[in-house]
């Protein structure tokens, strides 16, 4: 259960060291001669640079409460997937190197030598953490086996060990501004086909436009979203809502992807990507940027982008051009997530929706892992998903919200070589999606996040056959009715609609969000 | 093997301050000089270990969340559980510090057939955690009625709100039992549970058993062989007043428990048991989740390599043009 190895083009691409092709079924790793002394010498770097790592290093008591968290080793039952061992794994050559106890007593202070079984079992072990943070949710100290998986990650990528499932992506995002490395004309076209499909639908034209210097925001979204179904339907629903507010914004096709690879490979590479989203808002003259749905994208726009590239004060305060809301838990970053965009607008009854037209889908919501533990998003979503749909159904406690389960793929390892491993860790997240379909028959697993659209799919094609998988805003665009469109026959898919066949009337669809919204708000 | 040997090393120590005192008389040497040490050790190491930490950068800002985050005002925010401000998130700390917050979340998973995955709440490492570490502290803050001439109130009523059973003569304290049955369980739990037992060091081992001799040593002491409580408490506060003197007929056992104790103070700094310290420090629990809203400075930020806008317009000049995308330069 692993990835191939990175390859040396990639590599080179983004200048990282001992770029080699490298094959890990193979015996020999082709490591660089001193490979031990450059990775305890980055050991070394990073702990006097991160308190985490060093705390994370030292306090944990082995009381095993981060154990069965992890959905890998719910999944896989292999002891060493459990958190706290994946953390022993790196742990062991901490004490033997870094501390004076294990110098001394060695094996008997649980102390190892970094040998290279030892090298090899981190590499396996590292790929198989989607950084998903929901041990840290656990942990009496908090500590977080995702920042341990970030830093081991970062010390096998000095020795050229990385995945290529994560450093192509590295590499075409650096080079063409997004991780499917779609060259401009492509985005371009990609977009008309979407927007004629759009007309097929609604019987109205849109334009967006691209690279616009002076438009009041940059919307910026994972490349995932204009890639591939479903991810597409979403894509095309931020289309037709943006149309639909009149809203002055731009594409950009440098700065084309809101996700960041490189976030899964070192924290500098995350910076060189995620540079490309402010310089092109100030190249622009833009001045506010708004976010698609995406996870890890989310983590890195909440906790590291004002700090590696800000402070942002060449832009505005977001703002939203039709309600007037200040985003003001943005007021730094000056970075709006649509969902809470989407949430503000519905609240204050600017969209006409029709929530019948979501009726022949019964809804639930998977909370994505970044989102959840790394910011904190839960009731935007459920707002608009209930605004916009009228049978929506939870997920069981315990799987939900800050303790939600990864979606089996994240962090970068969603290649076709390692699907055992990603249907055992979407095991769980499956099986809580199964139980609320036995129990309402639920048909449509609703989440805000690229890798999820993509990833759920396979697991639920293979756990849940039949559940679909779809972005909040593919579940807006149904009921969204747009100025001037025709009747529509079927939804974003081409799925013929479950619906009483009168039009509905216009009041009737602004009057339910507000109903909704009362709903929606006791539930908060 | 890996909790053999902490259980024969802490055996040894018993034996080791045994022998010192019947055999070789080493009186001054275990009530006195140890102690000292240990003590010094342990401020020493508690320091140097906290300002290391301390010293360490802290160069994001990683809170986990486990609530609703701050958004717009007519969505109620987590206040505790996702702070967005100092006060947040120092009841968030109390609430980890005083009652172990995060593992009341604890939830055993099972899997059945089918598959099929069930989550049951499971408390006990939780009940057992907080009644060792508490009973722990109270314990603690009684011993101070040997450090002090003057007996402060707070020590006197703790002390006799732990023996409002009124058992037995001497009473008997409440949290003795309850800390030798805590330790015991988290003794018990650490070979019966299996992936907690897979996970178990030898450094794991040693404290418990430090903590049950130490417990041990006390109760018998207390409650059995009674020693000379007059003669502790002089030879005590020789220690507290730097004019240590050896007094006759406080018995072997209390040397035994006085060099336990010594042995827990100075292993303390280099230990596990540090997480007393780190618990404090953690960046995933000691930060608001506020870094939208205020920048956090990486101290040691740097330039990096990046693609420009100018050389990715130099690589696709001509296909943005042939595609209708605005560029910099004809
Ligand atoms: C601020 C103070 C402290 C806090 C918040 C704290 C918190 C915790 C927590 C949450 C655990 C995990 C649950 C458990 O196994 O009980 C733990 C374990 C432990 N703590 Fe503390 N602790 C503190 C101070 C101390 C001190 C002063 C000692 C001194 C001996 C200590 C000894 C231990 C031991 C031995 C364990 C491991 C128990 C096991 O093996 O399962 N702690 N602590
Ligand atoms: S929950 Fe925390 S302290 Fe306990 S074993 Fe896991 S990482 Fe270590
Ligand atoms: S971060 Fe997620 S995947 Fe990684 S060890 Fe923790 S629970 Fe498992």
């Amino acid at each position: 259960m692993f990835c191939w190895g990175a390859k040396a083009k990639s590599l080179n691409a983004v200048g990282f060291p001992n770029a080699r092709d490298w094959n890990p079924t193979e015996e020999d790793w082709k490591l660089p001669e001193n490979w031990q002394e450059i990775f305890l010498e980055g050991m070394r770097e990073r702990l006097s640079k991160y308190r985490s790592f060093r705390l994370f290093m030292d306090i944990c008591v082995r009381c095993g409460a981060c154990a069965d968290k992890c959905h890998f080793f719910i999944g896989t039952g292999d002891p060493k997937n459990m958190p706290v061992l994946r953390a022993e794994l790196l742990r062991s050559v901490y004490r033997r190197y870094f501390t004076k106890a294990g110098k001394m007593f060695g094996k008997l202070a649980g102390a190892r030598d970094l040998d290279l079984k030892v090298l090899k079992e981190l590499w396996y072990y590292a790929f198989q953490c989607t950084e998903c943070r929901r041990c840290s949710v656990f942990c009496p100290y908090g500590i977080d086996t995702a920042e341990i998986t970030i830093i081991v990650r970062e010390l096998l990528n000095l020795l050229g060990l990385n995945i290529q499932w994560t450093m192509g992506p590295v590499a075409d995002c650096y080079m063409k501004g997004n991780h499917l490395g779609i060259e401009p004309h492509t985005m371009v076209n990609i977009f008309e086909t979407m927007c004629d499909d759009i007309e097929t639908l609604t019987g109205i034209k849109i334009t967006p436009s691209f690279n616009r210097k002076g438009a009041e925001i940059l919307f910026v979204t994972p490349s995932g979203d204009f890639f591939a179904d479903p991810g597409t339907y979403t894509c095309m629903g931020y289309l037709m809502l943006f149309h639909e507010l009149g809203l002055d914004y731009t594409w950009s096709t440098y700065a084309a992807e809101g996700g960041n690879f490189g976030f899964f490979t070192s924290n500098e590479m995350a910076k060189r990507l995620n540079s490309k989203i402010y310089a092109e808002a100030k190249r622009l003259g833009v001045k506010w940027i708004l976010g698609g749905e995406c996870g890890h994208m989310w983590r890195v726009m909440n906790q590291y982008m004002d700090t590696w590239n800000g402070p942002a004060d060449f832009l505005e305060v977001p703002k939203s051009p039709v309600t007037g809301t200040v985003f003001e838990n943005a007021r730094s970053t000056r970075m709006t997530h649509i969902i809470e965009f989407t949430a503000d607008l519905i609240r204050h009854g600017k969209l006409k929706l029709d929530p019948r037209r979501n009726d022949h889908l019964k809804v639930t919501f998977h909370d994505s892992c970044n989102t959840s533990r790394a910011m904190g998003i839960f009731e935007e979503p459920r707002y608009v998903i209930k605004s916009v749909c009228n049978h929506f159904y939870e997920m069981p406690d315990g799987t939900t919200r800050e303790q939600t389960f990864c979606c089996g793929s994240g962090s970068g390892f969603n290649a076709g070589e390692n699907m055992e491993l990603r249907l055992r860790g979407g095991l769980p997240r499956a099986n809580a999606v199964k139980y609320v379909r036995d129990k309402y028959d639920v048909n449509m697993l609703a989440n805000i996040c690229a890798i999820d659209r993509a990833a759920l799919t396979t697991s639920m094609n293979y756990w849940n056959p039949g559940m679909g998988v779809t972005g909040v805003h593919e579940l807006v665009a149904n009921a969204l009715i747009m100025t001037g469109e025709k009747k529509r026959e079927t939804n974003m898919r081409g799925d013929p609609l479950d619906m009483p066949v009168e039009e509905p009337e216009a009041e009737a669809g602004a009057a339910a969000p507000a109903d909704k919204a009362a709903g929606g708000k006791a539930n908060v | 093997m890996k909790a053999f040997l902490p259980f024969l090393a802490v055996i040894f120590l018993v034996l080791l301050v045994i022998v010192g005192v019947k055999a070789a008389s080493l009186y001054f040497l275990f009530g006195v000089i140890v102690p000292y040490a240990a003590l010094l050790t342990f401020l020493a190491g508690v320091v140097y270990r906290a300002v290391k930490w301390g010293r360490t950068p802290v160069p994001f800002h990683i809170p986990t969340t486990c609530g609703q985050q701050k958004t717009l005002p007519w969505i109620k925010q987590s206040k505790i559980e996702n702070p967005s401000t100092t006060g947040g998130v120092v009841v968030r700390m109390l609430l980890e510090v005083f009652l172990f917050r995060s593992l009341f979340r604890n939830l055993k998973t099972e899997m059945h057939e089918g598959p099929k995955l069930t989550y049951g709440s499971d408390k006990w490492l939780w009940l057992a955690g907080l009644s060792f570490h508490w009973s722990f502290l109270i314990i603690l803050v009684r011993h101070l009625r040997f450090f002090t001439q003057n007996v402060p109130g707070v020590v006197q009523i703790v002390g006799s709100l732990d023996s409002f059973l009124q058992i037995g003569l001497p009473l008997l304290y409440i949290t003795d039992v309850i800390f030798l049955a805590a330790v015991a369980y988290l003794f018990i739990r650490r070979v019966a549970i299996q992936p907690v037992k897979y996970i178990s060091l030898a450094a794991d081992y040693f404290p418990l058993f430090l903590l049950l001799a130490i417990g041990c040593s006390g109760v018998l002491m207390r409650y059995f062989l009674k020693v000379d409580v007059v003669s502790v408490k002089m030879f005590t506060m020789s220690l507290v007043s730097l004019r240590p003197r050896i007094v006759p007929g406080v018995g072997t056992l209390f040397y035994v428990h006085l060099f336990l104790v010594s042995t827990l103070f100075a292993y303390f700094p280099w230990s596990k048991l540090m997480h007393m310290g780190g618990v404090f420090l953690s960046p995933t629990r000691n930060l608001a989740n506020n870094s939208r809203m205020k920048r956090h400075v990486n101290p040691w930020n740097y330039p990096v390599k990046v693609h420009t806008y100018e050389e990715y317009e130099d690589d696709f000049r001509a296909k943005m043009k042939m595609a209708g995308v605005p560029v910099e330069k004809e």
